[in-house]
C-alpha cells in the first residue's frame, strides 16, 4: 500500500555569541581541552548561572526571521538527567514557556509551507573523548555552556528530500542572521528526526526518533532508510514501535537505541537561579528593524533590480556569501545575467569540486571581471575564458596573466585562420564530400577541428565565417 | 576579660584598647579549650593568626575581626564540604561573594563550622563530622543546620559567624544557642558560592552575639551582585544607623497560627513577656492570621527537595570530592559513590525530591506547592498592610538531647514550623534571645519584616535586647 511519510525535525543550532549562554567563557572551537572553563561552566558547587543577553537577542532574531510568535516571558527549566559531559547533571533548558511558538518556514520556492512549532534556549554539554587502549573516558568541557537554539518543526514534512530542502533553508536564514556558524560537520548545526508511516488521511502512526545524523547527507540517508523500514514493517503487518534509533554511517542504517519504556523522565522544573522576566516589546522591535535583508527578500530584489530569471535569484540568495559576490560582480561589470551565468555554472561547480565555501575561495570580484572584459574585447573566446578561470581559481593569477604567458590569446587574423582552414580542408576530403552531399553536422566537425589546429584560440565568429568561404571556393570547380 | 567574650562592636569601639591580633589569638585559644566539647569547627584556620597583622592596616569595617564560616560557603583554595563525605577533599577554586566581601573588610576567617550535611537537619546531627553540642547543656544539640556556626558564636570561640537559611537554619540555632541570627530578604545577599540546598529559598546570613554585630555583618555582605540573578539590586542602607532604642507606635502583628499545640509553654511564656517589654515601650500588638500557616511546613518539605535533588545531582564522582574506587561501569560509578558519599538524611531528601517531581506527580505536588506557597506570601501581603512587623516564638521548644529526634524526621521537621513560612515568603527573619528555661536553655524571639526592611528588624531587635539582659548571659562551660 502507498503509505505517507511523516517526518518533523528538531534542530540544535549552536549560536555564534563570544561567550557562552550563562557565563563569560569564549566559545570559541578548537581550543586545548578545558581552557575555556570558569566554575559556571564547570557546574562547581556554588556557582551560579547569569543569563548573556546576546544569546537572548541572537535567538530572539532566529524567532522573528520564522515569523514565530514571541513569549512575553523568559523562563528558563532543569532539564534533570545523569551522563559525565553534563556537569550539573541537569541542562538549562525551556520547557513548558518556550522563547518562541507557532511560526512557519516555506521551502521548494514557496510551494510548501513547514510550521514550526517551537523555538528555545538551552545550554550545550560537554564532550566526551574515550580511550579504548588505557580504558579511560575524558571531558572536555570547553563546550559545556554554548548557547543552543533548538528549533522543532511541525510533523509537516513528506519526504527526505523535503526534509533536505527545509533544512537547507533554515541553514540559509540562520547564516543570513549571522547568528550561528552553522556547520554540521563542526557539530554547530546538529539534526534529530522523528518520522513516522501511515495510510494518508489516517492519524499519526507511531514516531521513531532518529538521531546521529551528521551531515546533510546522512539526513537525507537515514529518513529515506527509516522510511523503507517503516513501509516494509507496515506491509508485513508488523508492528512499528515507539523507540529511538541511531544512524550507522558505515552500514548505512538504523539501530535501536532505546525503546519508548526506557524513555528517561527528566524531571523539569523551573531553574531558580534565573529569574523570569518580562521581555521588552521595544527591544523586539529593535531587533525586528535591525534584521539584515533575508534570502526571500533578496531573491526578490535580485529580480527587480538586476533582471534575473527567478531560478537564477534563487540560486545566487541561498548562501549569503554567494550573493555578497554576485553583488561585488556587479558593481564592477554591466550585465548580471552574464556574471549569474558564471557565477551559477563555473564558479558554483568549482566550490562544489573542491568542497569548499565562497569565503574559502580565493577569486576576487575584480579578476572575474577582468576575465569577461578579455571576452567583450576579443582578446579571448568564451571557451578558453573558461580555460582561464580554472587557472585563476587555482594559481589566483590575473586573468591576462594567465593569457599571456599561455599564449591563449584570440587569432583574428584571417590569413593565419584561413591556412589553418586550408590545411583541414585538405586532411578531410571524405568529410568536405558530406558536406558537398547537405550534410550538415559536417560543418561543425570541420569548426571543431580548426579549433583543435589552433588549441581552440582562433576566433570562433571568423572561423565560420572564413569557413563557409573557404567550403564555397573548394567546393567550386576552378575555372 | 578577654577578647574573645567580647562583640564585634565592642571591639570597634576599641573601648578595651585591645590590639587586634590579640582578639584571634583569644578566639583560638577557646577552640584549643573548649571545641573537643562543643565541635563547632570542622577546620580550623590556624595560619589566621599570620593575617590579622597584614589585616591591621588595611583598616577595612571588620578589620581584625574573626568570624567563623559554616562550610557550606566556598572559600578558596579551601576545603568545603557541607558536612558530606560526598565532598571530600574539594577545595573550591574560587571565593563565594560573602567570602570576597569579607576579606575585602578586613576579617579573619578563622574556619569553617559544622552543619546538617548539605544543611539538611535542624540538629547539626546530620553531618558527616559528627554532630556538635550545644554550649549551654553539652547533651543537647545547638539546632541546625547552622548549628556550628551558633555554637562558635555561643561559646566565645568567634566573635561572628556566617550560616544560612533555607527553612530556619541560621534562626532555629540562633535561637537554641542564645545568640542573633537574622536570616535578609531573599535576594538582599549574593548566593554566589552558597552550595546550593534549595536555591530558592537559601539565604547567607549573621549569627552574631548581638543585634548590633548583625547588623554590621549585614553591612559587609549584603548587596546586589551580577553573579547572581536572584540578587536584587537595590541600595544597601547602612543597618547600624537603625539601631535605636524606639518602638513606639510600632504595630505588632500576632498570627494566632503560631500560638497552638506544639509550641512548649515556657517558649510561650517568654515570647508573651517579651511582647510585654516592647508594649510597656510603645508597641502596639494586633492579633492578625496567616490562614496558610499550617499547609507551610508541607509546601517546605517539596518544594525544598525538590529543588536539592537537583542541585546535589552534580556530586557524582566525576569531577571532584569522593569517588568510589574502581568502578565497573558508568552506572555503579553514579550508584556507589553517591550512595557511599551521602548520608541518610540527605538520600531521604533526594530520594523525596525526584518524586515529587516525577512525571505524573508533578502538578499534584510540585505545581501545588508552588500556588500554595503564594497564598502563604499572600498572607503576609494581607497582614503587612495592617502592621509593621510580625512577632513568634522562632522555634516551638528549646534544644533538645541527641538522638532525641533524629530516628523520627516528622519530629525533627517540626522544630522550623515558625522559621518555614519566612523563607517561602522570601521575607527578613531575626531571631533574638528573649528568655530562658527552667533548665537554663535560651529561647529565642522571632521578628519576621516586610521585603528589605531589614531596619526595622534591627530596631525592633536592638530596643528589645537593651531593655533585657538576657543576651549577657554566657554559657558556663
Amino acid at each position: 500500500m502507498e503509505l505517507e511519510t511523516v517526518i518533523g525535525l528538531e534542530v540544535h543550532l549552536q549560536l555564534s555569541t563570544e561567550t557562552k549562554a550563562f557565563c563569560s567563557c569564549s566559545t570559541e572551537f578548537g581550543a586545548p581541552a578545558n581552557t575555556h572553563t570558569c566554575p559556571v561552566c564547570l557546574g562547581l558547587p556554588g556557582s551560579l548561572p547569569v543569563l548573556n543577553k546576546r544569546v537572548f537577542e541572537y535567538a530572539i532574531r532566529a524567532a522573528i526571521s520564522v515569523n514565530c510568535l514571541i513569549s512575553k516571558v523568559v523562563k528558563f527549566d532543569r532539564k534533570n538527567y545523569f551522563y559525565p559531559d553534563l556537569p550539573k547533571n541537569y541542562q538549562i533548558s525551556q520547557f513548558d514557556m518556550p522563547l518562541a511558538a507557532k511560526g512557519y518556514l516555506e521551502i521548494l520556492d514557496e510551494r510548501k509551507k513547514i510550521n514550526i512549532r517551537r523555538i528555545h534556549l538551552e545550554e550545550d554539554a560537554g564532550k566526551l573523548m574515550h580511550d579504548e587502549k588505557k580504558g579511560i573516558s575524558l571531558v572536555d568541557f570547553n563546550r559545556s555552556g554554548i548557547p543552543l537554539l533548538e528549533i522543532v518543526s511541525e510533523p509537516d514534512i513528506n519526504s527526505p528530500q523535503e526534509a533536505y530542502e527545509y533544512l537547507t533553508a533554515l541553514k540559509s536564514l540562520l547564516q543570513y542572521l549571522e547568528i550561528s556558524n552553522c556547520n554540521m560537520e563542526e557539530g554547530s548545526l546538529r539534526c534529530d528526526a522523528n518520522v513516522s508511516v501511515r495510510v494518508p488521511g489516517d492519524a499519526l502512526g507511531s514516531k521513531v526518533e532518529l538521531k546521529n545524523m551528521n551531515s546533510f547527507k546522512a539526513l537525507k540517508e537515514a529518513l529515506q532508510f527509516e522510511a523503507t523500514r517503516q513501509n516494509r514493517l507496515f506491509n508485513n503487518n508488523e508492528k512499528i514501535l515507539q523507540e529511538t534509533r541511531l544512524w550507522d554511517e558505515d552500514s548505512k542504517n538504523t539501530v535501536l537505541m532505546r525503546t519508548k519504556e526506557e524513555a528517561q523522565d527528566y524531571r523539569y522544573f523551573p531553574e531558580p537561579d534565573l529569574v523570569p522576566f518580562v521581555i521588552d516589546e521595544a527591544l523586539i522591535e529593535r531587533i525586528r528593524a535591525d534584521l539584515p535583508e533575508l534570502p526571500g527578500e533578496k531573491k526578490e530584489r535580485f529580480i527587480k533590480e538586476y533582471n534575473l530569471p527567478s531560478y537564477d535569484a534563487s540560486v545566487l540568495t541561498k548562501d549569503k556569501a554567494v550573493s555578497l559576490f554576485f553583488e561585488e560582480c556587479c558593481k564592477l561589470y554591466e550585465n548580471p545575467k552574464t556574471i549569474s551565468n558564471w557565477i551559477m555554472s563555473e564558479l558554483l561547480m568549482h566550490l562544489n569540486e573542491q568542497g569548499i565555501t565562497i569565503s574559502g575561495m580565493k577569486l576576487k570580484a575584480k579578476s572575474l571581471i577582468e576575465l569577461f572584459k578579455l571576452i567583450d574585447s576579443n582578446i579571448i573566446s568564451g571557451k578558453i575564458a573558461k580555460e582561464v578561470f580554472h587557472e585563476m581559481v587555482i594559481t589566483n593569477k590575473e586573468p591576462i596573466e594567465i593569457v599571456n604567458s599561455k599564449g591563449l590569446r584570440q587569432i583574428v587574423d584571417e590569413d593565419s585562420i584561413k591556412d589553418v582552414i586550408k590545411k583541414v580542408l585538405k586532411e578531410n576530403p571524405n568529410v568536405v564530400a558530406d558536406y558537398a552531399n547537405g550534410k550538415k553536422n559536417s560543418f561543425i566537425y570541420l569548426v571543431g577541428q580548426v579549433m583543435k589546429e589552433t588549441k581552440g584560440k582562433a576566433n570562433p565568429q571568423k572561423t565560420n565565417e572564413l569557413l563557409n568561404g573557404e567550403l564555397e571556393r573548394f567546393l567550386t570547380p576552378h575555372p | 576579660m578577654k577578647p574573645n567574650y567580647l562583640s564585634a562592636g565592642e571591639i570597634l569601639k576599641n573601648k578595651h584598647n585591645l590590639l587586634l591580633s590579640d582578639v584571634t589569638k583569644s578566639c583560638i585559644e577557646r577552640i584549643d579549650s573548649v571545641d573537643k566539647d562543643i565541635k563547632a569547627f570542622v577546620r580550623v584556620n590556624r595560619d589566621c593568626l599570620k593575617q590579622v597583622g597584614s589585616t591591621d592596616s588595611k583598616g577595612g569595617i571588620l578589620s581584625g575581626i574573626p568570624v567563623s564560616i559554616k562550610d557550606n560557603i566556598c572559600v578558596k583554595d579551601e576545603l568545603t564540604t557541607c558536612g558530606s563525605k560526598i565532598l571530600e577533599g574539594f577545595k573550591s577554586p574560587y571565593d563565594a561573594t560573602v567570602i570576597e566581601k569579607l576579606k575585602g573588610a578586613g576579617a579573619v576567617l578563622l574556619g569553617k563550622t559544622n552543619m546538617d550535611e548539605f544543611a539538611f537537619g535542624s540538629s547539626c546531627e546530620t553531618s558527616y563530622y559528627g554532630p556538635t553540642y550545644n554550649p549551654w547543656d553539652t547533651s543537647r544539640i545547638p539546632g541546625g543546620s547552622s548549628g556550628g556556626s551558633a555554637a562558635s558564636v555561643a561559646a566565645d570561640e568567634t566573635i561572628m559567624a556566617l550560616g544560612s537559611d533555607t527553612g530556619g537554619s541560621i534562626r532555629q540555632p540562633a535561637s537554641l544557642c542564645g545568640v542573633v541570627g537574622l536570616k535578609p530578604t531573599y535576594g538582599r545577599v549574593s548566593r554566589y558560592g552558597l552550595i546550593a540546598f534549595a536555591s530558592s529559598l537559601d539565604q547567607i546570613g549573621p549569627i552574631t552575639k548581638s543585634v548590633e554585630d548583625a547588623a554590621i555583618l549585614l553591612n559587609v555582605i549584603a548587596g546586589y551582585d551580577e553573579r547572581d540573578s536572584t540578587s536584587v539590586n537595590m541600595e544597601v542602607p547602612d543597618y547600624t544607623k537603625s539601631l535605636a532604642k524606639d518602638v513606639k507606635g510600632l504595630k505588632i502583628g500576632i498570627p494566632k497560627e503560631y500560638f497552638v499545640e506544639g509550641l512548649d509553654s515556657e517558649v510561650k511564656k517568654a515570647v508573651v513577656d517579651a511582647l510585654g517589654i516592647l508594649k510597656d515601650m510603645g508597641a502596639d500588638t494586633i492579633e492578625i492570621s496567616l490562614a496558610h500557616t499550617e499547609y507551610a511546613l508541607s509546601v517546605y518539605y517539596i518544594l525544598a527537595p525538590a529543588e536539592a535533588s537537583s542541585n546535589l545531582a552534580r556530586f557524582d564522582g566525576v569531577q571532584y570530592g569522593f569517588r568510589v574506587k574502581d568502578p565497573e561501569n558508568l552506572i555503579e560509578l553514579y550508584k556507589k559513590t553517591r550512595s557511599m558519599g551521602f548520608g541518610r538524611e540527605a538520600k531521604r531528601r533526594i530520594i523525596l525530591g525526584t518524586y515529587s517531581l516525577s512525571s505524573g506527580y508533578y502538578d499534584a505536588y510540585y505545581l501545588k506547592a508552588l500556588k500554595v506557597r503564594t497564598l502563604i506570601k499572600k498572607d503576609f501581603d494581607e497582614a503587612f498592610k495592617i502592621c509593621d512587623c510580625v512577632i513568634t516564638p522562632t522555634s516551638p521548644t528549646c534544644a533538645f538531647k541527641l538522638g532525641e529526634k533524629l530516628n523520627n524526621p516528622l519530629d525533627m521537621y517540626l522544630s522550623d514550623i515558625f522559621t518555614i513560612p519566612a523563607n517561602l515568603a522570601g521575607l527578613p527573619a531575626l531571631s533574638v534571645p528573649c528568655g530562658f528555661n527552667r533548665e537554663g536553655l535560651p529561647i529565642g524571639l522571632q521578628i519576621i519584616g516586610k521585603p528589605f526592611n531589614e531596619e526595622l528588624l534591627f530596631r525592633v531587635a536592638y530596643t528589645f535586647e537593651q531593655s533585657t539582659e538576657f543576651h549577657k548571659k554566657k554559657p558556663n562551660l
